[in-house]
């Protein structure tokens, strides 16, 4: 799990009682400003219930006309700023959140892309395909001995190919375009043509690859092409090729790469943690 | 008014998946309206961090959520522990109009 999160402000603009609400314009500026630098902005206006707050420090933005009030937390766990915006234009009410920010780090837009796979447990059978497929160790077993995503942050950026090898088209990547690994809804019809097993033992001899390749060209619909075999293995090329063969890549991180023998203990990790959870079933 | 609708529209800002239009429309629609709503930059970010204010939004009742597919935000909520409650509305930025998701965020 990426542990890496810094969220110090929860953004509240205020335009309740005692506040001048913003013209319409410069509000949609401000917000759209500072969502796209990662903070959480909530509009308190009227009509609509609040998300409970967190143990993040809250920043109070509102036209006090010079009067900002000065407010407490009643639980005195959280922290509440209180800022008067009147008469600032949008630019300069953004530049006030980020000197009241400081140095605290956060989390921006940019810097990572959000890139792990989610399983729709609504389709997934627990087959742990995903679990013999990948090379990264994203996959794990719960105590329940359900299939989870357990290290999101190894997951190689762009590469869905775990999810086109799913045989219940379970796995989606939310920032991919095509569908239905994008989170679209499935087509039932073309799923079930679709299933294909993988045995991650084969790989090495290259007998996935062509039983893959035969069973993926029968089928040439877009689905197909989103979800095909070819396309999956591809990826897992292209990902091992790319790392291998970037120039940016440190040598800790290419020599970490799973080697011809790694590949294979893995693949008998994942046999074996997946034979004893379906066992445990 | 226990009955009163939680709207949280997503920025999608980690990734342009969103169109840029309709994000943008929709949260002007939602700036021109008197309604209060919240905002976070992007709902992949916040699950793949197991964000706890993940926890917070799943336990409002009468949510109304614009992001994206569906299936998508349910799945990100319950990866990261937070499973959205079942009657929870989610509009889909990328596939529906700007028109259509503002409508069924601000109806009464």
């Amino acid at each position: 799990m990426i542990t890496h999160t810094h969220r110090p402000l929860r953004v509240i603009l205020y335009e309740g009682t005692g506040s001048i609400a913003l013209p319409t314009e410069s509000r949609a500026k401000v917000m759209m400003a500072l969502l796209d630098k990662g903070y959480a902005v909530t509009r308190s206006g009227q009509g609509a219930s609040a998300v409970p707050h967190d143990d993040r420090s809250l920043l109070v933005l509102g036209a006090f006309e010079g009067k900002a009030p000065t407010l407490e937390d009643a639980t005195g766990q959280i922290t509440i700023d209180t800022r008067d915006i009147t008469g600032l234009a949008p630019d300069a009410i953004v530049s006030l959140v980020e000197k009241t920010r400081g140095d605290k780090p956060m989390n921006e837009p940019g810097k990572w892309k959000p890139w792990f796979p989610v399983i729709d447990y609504t389709r997934c059978t627990n087959c742990m395909q995903c679990l013999s497929f990948c090379l990264f160790d994203v996959y794990g077993v719960s105590e329940d001995n359900k299939i989870q995503v357990q290290n999101n942050d190894n997951c190689k950026t762009n590469c869905p190919a775990c999810s086109r090898v799913c045989p219940e088209v379970a796995i989606m990547f939310p920032k991919y375009q095509g569908s239905p690994i994008n989170g679209d809804q499935v087509n039932e019809n073309e799923a079930k043509r679709e299933k294909i097993k993988v045995d991650i033992s084969s790989l090495l001899g290259g007998d996935i690859y062509s039983t893959l390749k035969d069973r993926s060209s029968a089928f040439k619909s877009r689905f197909s092409k989103e979800r095909s075999s070819d396309k999956a293995l591809d990826e897992r090329k292209k990902c091992l090729t790319k790392l291998v063969g970037d120039g940016f890549i440190p040598a800790d991180v290419l020599a970490s790469l799973p080697s011809t023998e790694e590949i294979l203990k893995k693949a008998e990790v994942a046999k074996a943690k997946a034979a004893a959870a379906l066992a445990a079933q | 008014m226990p009955d009163s609708p939680t709207i949280l529209y997503c920025r999608c800002a980690y990734a342009q998946v969103v169109p840029t239009g309709v994000k943008n429309e929709v949260l002007g629609k939602l700036c021109e309206s008197s309604a209060s709503f919240e905002t976070v930059s992007d709902l992949c970010e916040m699950a793949a961090h197991r964000d706890p204010r993940l926890q917070a939004i799943a336990s409002c009742q009468n949510l109304r959520i614009a992001a994206c597919y569906p299936r998508a935000v349910h799945g990100l909520f319950q990866q990261a522990g937070s499973p959205l409650p079942e009657n929870a509305e989610i509009l889909n930025m990328r596939t529906q109009t700007a028109a259509e998701i503002t409508d069924a965020l601000l109806k009464s």
